[in-house]
């Protein structure tokens, strides 16, 4: 579960992505610099995990995105983490949309925090999500209105959040401060008030989340 | 009341004669006895007279005539010290500039003379035309159109030099926005983003110095320089999006414009249909204008639901932001609106507000000749592209050397056979082979031409999906 390819085009990011993760035990299988190398390069080599850039050459638009899409509606489910320099609810929505795990996307900062950022790399390839906390609260934001959303108390939404962006229970518990089982009760409550089947994989459960923020 | 026209017109002489009278007098007046004062109210007078004329006249005849008059001088701007100069003296007041730059401008406009002239002569031309005004009313209030509109109508010139104006205007309202804009970009970068790279250079200098005997402060200063860097960017961001939004770029208005109405507080439906991407100028004055408005929907508007509708037609782009909010959108009261204003001035667009108090509000922008007009290919399958080029290529050799030149030859009994087909045929074959040459190569031209209808508005040039942007 460790073969990993790179599409950036600036090439001290690319660099220090791959020693970034060389360092964390992958094995970098590729890395490029432009939109249809990369699409080659999911296509043909099918690595366990890629970390995209958005904006790549030729066009500098959302090339990258693009190229990810095109491979996952190829190939259900490839693994693909996006980086961009800003994150929009229109592509999340876009990468979601398909329902099938393996999602990741997160603003480019979040490369600083060497841990997180390998452990959301890791999370993607194991078929989870890695969500940023902007595009998530803005996908809240943009829901807060609707009764179910807005029924929840404030603690329960922040589970909702962290758990949206894909985090486990464990880690749940780790980042807001409580017990894990305290987050299995917030959890529960939450499905139940939005009307969802709860789910013990925390990877379907995330989808779960995902598709009902996306549906709206 | 064609009959009631004529009686104005001819009412309207016993207007005419003393004011003709007058203005002789005062034009009298003014250069023979140097009255110069009498000139300013004598031309007022006339205009007045013309501009009442122009707009009866247009009125009757339906053809509207244009004011011909150059534009006023712009009011006289001191100089550095602060004196006002006219020609080669400086005056303490913009009084006496004022005077003489309206002086020049009048007479120098030829619109003047020819209204003078006008005045002069019309009287005798409605004399002249009264047995045709009586008898045929509407002819005759038609020929007296013509006549006004030679002397009274805009010439060249003015037309010309209102356009130059208007130019001006323009330019110097988008220069200003530009420079405007350009300063805020500066402030922005100066106070925020350039502040922190230097606040985290030095705090990457102490770590450096505290490496060695503290390395543990060392660490505590790295982690807050990668903080302070998060910062930094999260600021750089906004400022992009202040600049040119990013998703404006990468995906063009339809999906910026979507990406917005996501990201408002209000539920928003967005329609969008145009064929082809904008301008980049035009797309990011329309994008700014959507935000400016949905942010004002959200703001002050007090609405429950929003709706953004983008269409071209041709040329031209219509877009349409409407909220149920309480309404009393007054571009007098708020700079977001003047600044919409100032902004779709350099396409010549205009901004039409409807927003009674107690709502709704519906404002529309309209940017006339904005759009490229492309003149594109329909996009086909393959095999039907490969079906379209053939026949073009083809359809010509059964229509012509096959169909209509043998029928020529035949008619007029030319014994030459050349690589005709039919002429090589008995007789009675002849017409029906011509025949159905003729027939194919016109059946061959027609799919050609309608086989690519229906393909020439294909996905990715159309967009009309209403989104639910919540």
């Amino acid at each position: 579960m460790n073969r990993v390819l790179i599409a950036e085009d600036l090439y001290l990011l690319r660099d220090g992505l791959v020693h970034l993760l060389q360092a964390h035990g992958f094995t970098v299988v590729a890395a490029v610099e432009s939109g249809p190398e990369l699409l080659k390069g999911l296509i043909e080599l099918r690595p366990d995990v890629s970390v995209v850039d958005v904006r790549l050459p030729p066009t500098f638009t959302d090339e990258g995105l693009q190229a990810a899409l095109a491979a996952r509606a190829q190939v259900p489910g490839l693994p693909v983490l996006v980086l961009s320099q800003h994150v929009e609810q229109l592509y999340a929505r876009e990468l979601l949309a398909d329902g099938s795990g393996g999602i990741g996307y997160l603003l480019k900062d979040r490369v600083f925090n060497a841990g997180q950022f390998v452990d959301a790399v890791r999370r993607v390839a194991e078929g989870g999500t890695a969500m940023d906390p902007e595009v998530i609260a803005k996908l809240l934001a943009s829901n807060a209105r609707e009764e179910p959303l807005a029924a929840l108390t404030p603690r329960e939404r922040e589970v909702l959040g962290a758990m949206a962006e894909g985090r486990s229970n464990a880690a749940i518990s780790q980042r807001l401060h409580l017990s894990e089982s305290a987050v299995a009760k917030h959890t529960a409550s939450i499905f139940a008030k939005l009307g969802l089947a709860p789910s013990d994989d925390d990877n379907r459960r995330v989808l779960a989340v995902l598709a009902y923020l996306n549906s709206r | 009341m064609r009959m009631g026209r004529v009686s104005v017109l001819i009412a309207l002489i016993v207007v005419q004669v003393p004011v003709t009278v007058l203005s002789l007098c005062l034009l009298l007046a003014t250069f023979a006895l140097g009255l110069v004062f009498l000139f300013q109210p004598q031309v007022r007078l006339v205009r007045g007279l013309a501009e009442d004329t122009r707009r009866m006249v247009g009125e009757w005849t339906g053809s509207e005539i244009a004011s011909p008059y150059l534009p006023e001088p712009p009011p006289p701007r001191p100089g550095a010290d602060g004196m006002y100069r006219s020609a080669r003296t400086l005056y303490r007041s913009p009084r006496v500039p004022a005077w003489n730059d309206r002086w020049k401008w009048l007479i120098t406009d030829p619109a003047t003379w020819r209204d003078d002239l006008w005045l002069l002569l019309d009287p005798l031309v409605k004399v002249g035309l009264l047995p045709v005004l009586l008898t045929v009313p509407a002819r005759g209030l038609r020929l007296y159109g013509l006549w006004c509109e030679l002397l009274l109508s805009a010439t060249r010139a003015s037309r010309l030099a209102s356009q130059v104006t208007h130019l001006n205007r323009v330019r110097d309202l988008a220069a200003g926005s530009q420079a405007a804009e350009l300063r805020r970009i500066e402030r922005d970068l100066h106070d925020g983003t350039q502040a922190r790279l230097v606040a985290i250079g030095m705090t990457l200098g102490a770590a450096d110095e505290l490496l060695d005997s503290d390395p543990a402060a060392a660490r505590a200063l790295l982690g807050k320089a990668r903080e302070a860097s998060s910062d930094t960017l999260t600021e750089l961001r906004r400022v992009i999006r202040g600049i040119h939004p990013p998703v404006l770029a990468e995906r063009g208005l339809a999906d910026a414009v979507r990406a917005l109405a996501m990201d408002s507080a209000l539920p928003v439906s967005v329609a969008v249909d145009l064929a082809h991407r904008p301008d980049p100028p035009v797309e990011a004055a329309v994008y700014f204008a959507v935000s400016e408005l949905l942010a004002n929907a959200a703001r002050h508007g007090g609405a429950d639901t929003a709706t953004i509708d983008i269409r071209g037609a041709g040329p031209d782009l219509r877009v349409t932001v409407a909220d149920d909010g309480l309404g009393g959108a007054d571009p007098a009261k708020g700079s977001g609106l003047r600044g919409i204003e100032r902004r779709l001035a350099a396409f010549d667009g205009v901004m039409a507000i409807s927003s009674p108090a107690g709502g709704p509000t519906n404002v529309t922008l309209d940017l006339r000749r904005v759009l490229p007009e492309h003149w594109t290919l329909p996009r086909l399958p393959r095999w039907k592209a490969a079906l379209v080029g053939f026949l073009y290529l083809t359809a010509w050799c059964p229509l012509f050397p096959q169909g209509l030149v043998p029928a020529v030859f035949k008619v007029f009994g030319v014994e030459e056979k050349a690589w005709f087909l039919a002429l090589y045929l008995p007789p009675p074959w002849q017409w029906p082979v011509i025949a159905f040459m003729v027939t194919l190569g016109v059946t061959m031209y027609v799919l050609a031409l309608v086989l690519p209808v229906g393909h020439t508005r294909e996905p990715g040039g159309t967009e009309n999906r209403p989104c639910d942007g919540r």
